[in-house]
């Protein structure tokens, strides 16, 4: 490296970045190394190659990243971490939603799908999978590019940390790759959402800090004199999360060369900190990380200022202190004491409004602007998107209250709720932002095409609303079911009847999947073309000629 | 760049904050959101006093109402055993159908009972209506492995077949072919005699090898005959019923691998008058003797 590189490197962070970089890849070499040639358990085995693989590709990135001498403008933007989260975004979206239709369909027929030879084809192993490919692939990468990019905008400072983001974002898609391949090879703590074992929850937690400080780091540079709204969501999910993580993976490994452990909790205090986590992953990583999205996203794209400041600090502060309290609702009517119950009952109460205050300040952020929805499908897409998160989370105070969840508990319903959730309010906040991201990140004046995403929006949103329909019908029913007594007190239907007559809705939900999957496609098509720099002349010719009409 | 200004189209005032293009207004929270917030804290408090909730230093609040889930579940089950115990009672001193079927209320007692057990017990394995599948015999007909007598079906219920129970029902239909008994071509020439005991066209010269090896090895369990013994659970070969499959490939690996089918007993998981009600309802299924 030349002088005048150390210098320019030197004057901004000292070179730490690459310190701790180096640093990270070489103690993770040295491990996996040792653990490759000393374990003798076979999936360790191949957990400890692929960390071994990583860590030689990082290390040969970084030699080439020096001898390219290439140095950072310290004065623009860090974007090119931003387009690579936008990259594997789409990428994970696409196969977590093609798992999902996997297990839907093994759900619908489960015969056919079913081939006892493969066990990593098993219902047990691909569930594990779409949700992480959803939540933490899909939605994980989300958040970090959207983050990386809104912190940027809104501090008018280039990220902290020089290469830190860029290992945040690497050394993220590896702790996704290294679960993924653990969930196929039957590794699993069984804790749901948190299904990864010791050494890849160690490494997310390296990561996960490295983002924090990347995050605060931009923060604590910015030019700007307030914090927007947006970044102190983004905060309040990477400190919960980072929380949450390290709680409700504590446990002690076989042996260092062992993928098991033992979680340190054990009976109803395990299940109580499963779900105070799980509950938290829910209001943290799917709530208030995409609120952070919404903040920024949708009064950038409607050209309208937020509606209410003041509510959106109320709504965050009470949305902050009241969701840690709701975890107990996922546990009624089991061992954990009644009076738990009772309190995670009434806090998920009280979180309905601090839930919509969100709802409400993204909505009315288009008063003035309405007339954009009928134009602009990446704007109603948002919309739409804050309109199903006001519907599930009306929805989850209802199926909290005690009574209620009797029925919905352990049906269908709750698959339900999770996918209005999960489909309508992540995916499409985050198929907006993708789609407006990849114009401004690629420097184009438009997207490739305005109808695809049309297009994608009528597919998707018919997708969805097959899926919790069919979801709905099925839960209530199923609950319905299994509470019927006939005249002696006796059940009326054997558990396998119910499963019989769940049939046709477990057929209609693989459709909606199927429906969304073809939309995430488009999308993909899209962007791509949109990022190499195409225009679909037809469309845009024929909406100037309109244009033109008027004028002449 | 705190510039309050007045926004166009809803004339409320902004912040005067400005984020990359981004601003505020100043509009208030809305009044329904904050009635609403306040009633659901009302609301909580309210359920908190009446309800057990708040934990201190030794338990917790037990609240005004006194409610308590364990115990309402206690007394729901202790009144649906008060509810039943007429019959339950009745089902006790049971010793033979007759006893049931003679008092048509409690014949449906038992009957209602029967099958809601059976659809959470047996339905797994024997099918929704006990139709049965390969190796999980069939219910509703009256072939018996080890009898269709009232009895027999309870006493297989009790004690299991190849359970862990130690009166477990017992015994082996060996790996003739595995075990070195007999070779490749006995087992094929024993296949050709079982097929032609179930009255299908067999090639003779094989029957005829075969059967020397039947009087020799077969008879004391499936009879001279090929009707088989129900002391000893070996099924009959001569109905066109299949427990393991009647095609040559299926019948030329019971001989060569043997089969263990199991069935669990249910005295761990059961009650007797529950059993008792289960085995009223399989002998109805159709088959009963
Ligand atoms: C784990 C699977 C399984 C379950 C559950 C099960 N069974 Fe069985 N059952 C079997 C098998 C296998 C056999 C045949 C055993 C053999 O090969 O001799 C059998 C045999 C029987 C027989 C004897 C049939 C005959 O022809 O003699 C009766 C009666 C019976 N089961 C009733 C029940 C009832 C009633 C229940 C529910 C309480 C039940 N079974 C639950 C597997 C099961
Ligand atoms: C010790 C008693 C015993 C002897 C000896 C015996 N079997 Fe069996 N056999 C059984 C029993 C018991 C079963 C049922 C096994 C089960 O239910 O799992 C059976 C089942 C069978 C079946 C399957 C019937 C069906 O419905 O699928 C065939 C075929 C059969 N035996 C043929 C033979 C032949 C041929 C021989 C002589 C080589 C033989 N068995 C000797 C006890 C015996
Ligand atoms: C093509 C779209 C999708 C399809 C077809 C699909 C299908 C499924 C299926 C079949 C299940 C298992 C349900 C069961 O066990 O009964 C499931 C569970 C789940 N999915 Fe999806 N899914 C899709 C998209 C998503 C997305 C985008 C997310 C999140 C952002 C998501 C989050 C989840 C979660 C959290 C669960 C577990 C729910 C629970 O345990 O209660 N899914 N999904
Ligand atoms: C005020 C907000 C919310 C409340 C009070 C709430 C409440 C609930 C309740 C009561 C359950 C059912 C628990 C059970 O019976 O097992 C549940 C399940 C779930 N909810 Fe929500 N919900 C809210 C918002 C959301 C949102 C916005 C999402 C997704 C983006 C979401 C995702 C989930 C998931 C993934 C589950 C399934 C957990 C599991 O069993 O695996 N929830 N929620």
């Amino acid at each position: 490296m030349s002088g005048t590189q150390m210098q320019s490197q030197a004057s901004t962070d000292l070179g730490g970045d690459r310190m701790f970089v180096w640093g990270m890849l070489i103690i993770l070499a040295f491990w996996s190394l040792f653990t490759v040639a000393r374990s003798a358990d076979p999936l360790m085995g191949a957990h400890a190659a692929l960390f071994l693989g990583a860590s030689v590709i990082g290390i040969f990135a970084m030699i080439a990243h020096r001898t390219s001498g290439y140095v950072a403008e310290s004065d623009s933007y860090e974007m090119g971490v931003v387009k690579a989260g936008v990259f594997a975004s789409v990428f994970w979206g696409i196969a977590g939603f093609l798992v999902g239709v996997i297990i839907a369909g093994q759900l619908a027929f489960p015969n056919l799908l079913y081939f006892p030879e493969l066990p990593w084809t098993s219902f047990g192993r691909l569930r594990p999978l779409h949700t992480s490919a959803v939540i933490f692939a899909f939605g994980g990468n989300v958040l970090i590019a959207t983050s990386f990019y809104v912190v940027q905008r809104t501090s008018r400072a280039r990220l902290w940390g020089g290469l830190t983001p860029w290992f945040v974002f690497w050394g993220y898609n590896l702790f996704i790759v290294i679960a993924a391949t653990g969930y196929l090879m039957g590794i699993t703590q069984s804790k749901e959402y948190a299904e990864p074992e010791w050494y890849a929850d160690l490494w997310l937690t390296i990561v996960w800090v490295a983002y924090l400080f990347v995050f605060l780091g931009t923060l604590l540079k910015r030019k700007e004199p307030h914090i927007y709204v947006a970044n102190w969501f983004y905060l309040a999910f990477i400190v919960t999360i980072a929380m949450l993580h390290i709680v409700n993976n504590l446990a002690v490994p076989v042996s260092l060369t062992s993928s098991k452990s033992y979680s340190l909790f054990a009976g109803v205090q395990d299940a109580l900190t499963q779900w105070w986590y799980g509950h938290n992953a829910v209001g943290f990583f799917l709530t208030a990380g995409f609120l952070a999205i919404m903040y920024y996203f949708i009064p950038k794209k409607a050209e309208r200022p937020v509606y209410s400041y003041r509510l959106s600090i109320v709504h965050f502060w009470s949305l902050i202190f009241i969701y840690i309290w709701a975890g107990p609702h996922h546990l009624h009517y089991t061992a954990l004491p009644e009076w738990a119950q009772t309190l995670g009952m009434t806090f998920s109460i009280m979180l309905w409004m601090p839930s919509w205050g969100g709802m409400i300040n993204g909505l009315m952020t288009l008063s003035g602007a309405w007339d954009k929805l009928r134009t602009d499908p990446v704007l109603r897409m948002m919309v739409v998107s804050v309109a199903f998160y006001g519907m599930s989370t009306f929805e989850g105070p209802l199926m909290s209250i005690r009574a209620v969840n009797s029925l919905s508990h352990y049906t269908d319903w709750t698959i339900g709720h999770v996918h209005s959730g999960a489909l309508g309010w992540v995916g499409y906040i985050s198929f907006g932002a993708l789609y407006c991201l990849v114009p401004w990140l690629w420097k184009r004046k438009e997207l490739y095409s305005r109808q695809l995403v049309e297009w994608h929006f009528w597919i998707s949103t018919l997708g969805i609303l097959l899926y919790i329909t069919s979801m709905w019908v099925s839960g209530i029913m199923q609950g319905m079911m299994w509470r019927a007594y006939n005249e002696f007190g006796f059940l009326e239907y054997s558990f396998v009847e119910t499963v019989e007559a769940m049939n046709p809705y477990y057929i209609i939900r693989m459709l909606g999947g199927v429906l969304f999957l073809i939309g995430a496609f488009i999308m993909a098509y899209n962007l791509w073309r949109t990022a190499r720099g195409d225009v679909r002349e037809k469309e845009y010719v024929r909406d100037a000629n309109i244009a033109a009409i008027p004028a002449e | 760049m705190s510039d309050k200004e007045i926004d166009q189209p809803t004339g409320v005032e902004t912040t005067g904050h400005e984020w990359d293009g981004i601003k505020e207004l100043n509009n208030p929270l809305p009044r329904w959101w904050l009635i609403i917030l306040w009633i659901s804290i009302v609301w909580s408090v309210v359920y908190w006093i009446l309800m057990p909730s708040w934990p201190g230093i030794s338990g917790h609040f037990a609240g005004i109402r006194g409610h308590s889930d364990r115990e309402n579940v206690a007394i729901a089950i202790s009144a649906l055993e008060t509810e039943r115990s007429a019959q339950m009672q009745q089902l006790k001193s049971v010793s033979s159908i007759n006893d049931i079927e003679s008092d048509p209320q409690l014949l449906q007692f038992v009957l209602e009972a029967g099958e809601s057990m059976f659809g959470d017990n047996c339905a797994t394995c024997h099918g929704a209506g006990g139709q049965g599948f390969k190796g999980y015999p069939a219910l509703v007909d009256d072939a018996w492995l080890w009898g269709g007598t009232l009895d027999n079906i309870s006493k297989t219920l009790h004690h299991g077949i190849r359970s862990t129970h130690p009166e477990s029902r017992l015994s082996v239909m060996q790996a003739y072919g595995e075990l070195g008994v007999f070779n490749g071509d006995q087992i094929n020439d024993m296949v050709e005699y079982v097929v032609n005991l179930s009255g299908r066209d067999a090639n003779a010269d094989a029957v005829a090898r075969a059967t020397p090896l039947y009087q020799q090895q077969c008879v004391s369990c499936h009879g001279v005959d090929g009707t088989g013994d129900q002391t000893q659970g070996a099924p009959n070969l001569t109905d066109a019923i299949w427990l393991y499959g009647g095609e040559r490939s299926e019948i030329y690996e019971t001989i060569k691998n043997g089969r263990e089918g199991v069935m669990p007993h249910w005295t761990d998981r059961l009650t007797d008058e529950q059993i008792t009600a289960l085995a009223v309802y399989v002998h109805s299924l159709g088959g009963g003797e």
